[in-house]
């Protein structure tokens, strides 16, 4: 079994110089990266930067152009079976069936990784994700956040070592996030690789251990949270002259409480939630 | 790959089956239509139709079971066509699965509905009068054809669903379908129409099916029209089994 140890040695994902076009548009122009075992790497780039893209190439759904990637080990281009053995899929789109119920859903792909006992397998993921009253529904009648869930349990069927994750909290509500996120740093504490793609920058700095940034058909940048926010400049301390608001002068004019009352400017900052080391709220 | 196809095939298969099972209006809906246009042809212009036979019902029977087929089969381009949308084809071909097995268990799921609708259509023209002496070999062989002739245009329609780029697209396609049996024999005999709509009408797959199943079922020798129409039905389904197989490659590949 020598093959087998070298392969866990070898990072879950590498992705090689791997270039893609839709016709002469130019989607993917030589993007490499690797992802360690059972960390959480997030892709992160605007709407059409070919995240999507990415995913599909190494879930063997689409084919590079060129470049190599491998999975777990295994290469996307020759070894296609192996690779769909590794992996699980969770796309962009919810995709459950929705005439089936939560439970069927799970049965299904339990049965399609030919594993025994696939109702047991069901009703235990059904509990872990807190879906067990709603298994016996369809899933046409689930919530986003539900069907989200019961998404990411299907992908968890078979314990496949590397799961995709495709812009998994686009289009979810806030409460909802959460859930998802909260079920995403439980498989990485289970060993899991996650490689995941989004758009919002809290996400990434939420749940990565490294993160890369796809702009222009490249990864311009790739590192820890901490490496990307060296990056930036240090942050300074400015004065700033603050110009009276029209409420300033308002009440300058008519005299009054208001002649002080710069606490009175309804400038739309002042949120709740900044602490008192901040030093937004720090120069009111 | 293909060490599981069966039991993907099965398992694939017993999912859509559970579709048409919560939504039985598809194969009621698909057996509709037909049976109104029985109705129509014999209580309405039969009576004017001088078919040369005792009884009109027996001789439209055959037509109306094909364009009951025609029909049925629009649900499977339908069924795909959501598949494909809903992002669950991606779920089935990112997992280790034997891949063709996705377009199996549609197309089986289509003869199934499909069968059971044409039973309904024959139940219908039973209580309408048809009747037939036929042995149990004549049935099986009226059987046959129609399920080789479901299976071909179901592979057509596993074209359609997979390249349609809207719902309607998708099962617009059936319509040409559905319509071919009005220029056959399968409503008038075709010695009445004019020159060049008679010589389609006789040299078209329709003809040659409809008129080996009335055969059959009329227990008259059928003399070359099985071959004829046994040959339509194996050349359609070929060639559809072909280019769905090649359109399906180039969607996942």
């Amino acid at each position: 079994m020598s093959t087998h140890t070298e392969r866990s040695r070898e990072p879950a994902i590498r992705v090689q110089n791997i270039e893609k076009s839709y016709k002469d548009l130019h989607v993917l122009k030589g993007v490499e990266f690797e992802v360690a075992r059972g960390s959480i790497f997030a892709l992160l780039g605007s709407n059409g930067a070919g995240k999507t893209t990415v995913v599909k190439i190494l879930s063997t759904l689409l084919k590079a152009d060129a470049g190599r990637a491998s999975v777990n080990g295994f290469d996307v281009a020759s070894q296609p079976g192996d690779v769909r053995e590794s992996i699980s899929l969770t796309g962009q789109f919810a995709a459950v069936d929705e005439v089936l119920t939560g439970r069927e859903n799970l049965v299904l792909v339990a049965k399609l990784r030919h594993l025994n006992n696939p109702g047991r397998i069901a009703d235990d993921l059904l509990a872990r994700f807190s879906l067990t009253e709603a298994g016996g529904r369809k899933a046409a009648t689930y919530s986003g956040g539900m069907r989200r869930r019961l998404d990411i349990a299907m992908s968890l069927i078979g314990n496949p070592p590397v799961i995709f994750l495709d812009e998994p909290t686009t289009g979810l509500d806030p409460e909802a996030r959460i859930e998802v996120w909260d079920a995403v740093k439980e498989l990485a504490q289970g060993g899991t690789t996650v490689l995941l793609t989004t758009q919002y920058l809290d996400e990434a700095e939420q749940l990565a251990d490294r993160i890369a940034i796809l702009h222009q058909g490249t990864i311009i940048v790739n590192g820890t949270l901490a490496e990307l926010k060296a990056l930036l400049p240090p942050a300074e301390v400015e004065y700033v002259e603050k110009q009276p608001s029209l409420e300033d002068v308002f009440f300058a004019v008519v005299g009054g409480d208001g002649a002080v009352g710069t606490s009175r400017t309804t400038n739309g900052v002042g949120p709740s939630n900044t602490t008192s080391n901040d030093p937004a709220s720090a120069d009111k | 790959m293909s060490k599981h196809f069966f039991g993907d095939t099965a398992v694939l298969t017993g999912r859509s089956l559970t579709h048409i099972l919560r939504s039985p209006d598809t194969i009621i809906t698909t057996a509709l239509t037909p049976i109104a246009m029985m109705l129509m042809f014999v209580y309405v212009f039969g009576g004017a139709i001088n078919t040369g036979n005792s009884s009109y019902v027996n001789y439209l029977l055959p037509g109306i079971l094909l364009i009951t087929i025609a029909s049925g089969i629009a649900y499977t381009a339908y069924r795909l066509f959501l598949d494909m949308q809903g992002g669950i084809f991606e779920r089935f071909q990112s997992m280790p699965i034997a891949r063709s097995s996705v377009l199996w268990g549609h197309v089986l799921t289509s003869l199934v509905a499909n069968l059971v609708s044409l039973t309904i259509v024959v139940l219908v023209a039973l209580l309408m009068g048809f009747r037939s002496g036929a042995g149990v070999l004549a049935w099986l062989a009226v059987a046959g054809i129609l399920i080789l002739f479901t299976l071909a245009l179901t592979w057509l329609a596993v074209i359609a669903g997979l390249s349609a780029k809207t719902v309607d697209g998708a099962s617009a396609f059936s319509y040409p379908l559905i319509f071919l049996p009005f220029i056959s024999s399968a409503f008038v005999p075709t010695e009445t129409m004019p020159g060049p709509v008679r010589w389609f009408a006789e040299n078209q797959p329709v003809t040659s099916i409809v008129d080996a199943i009335r055969s059959l079922l009329a227990q008259q020798p059928v003399g070359t029209d099985i071959w004829v129409a046994l040959a339509w039905c194996i050349g359609i389904l070929a060639i559809a089994f072909g280019f769905a197989m090649t359109t399906y490659r180039r969607k996942i590949a």
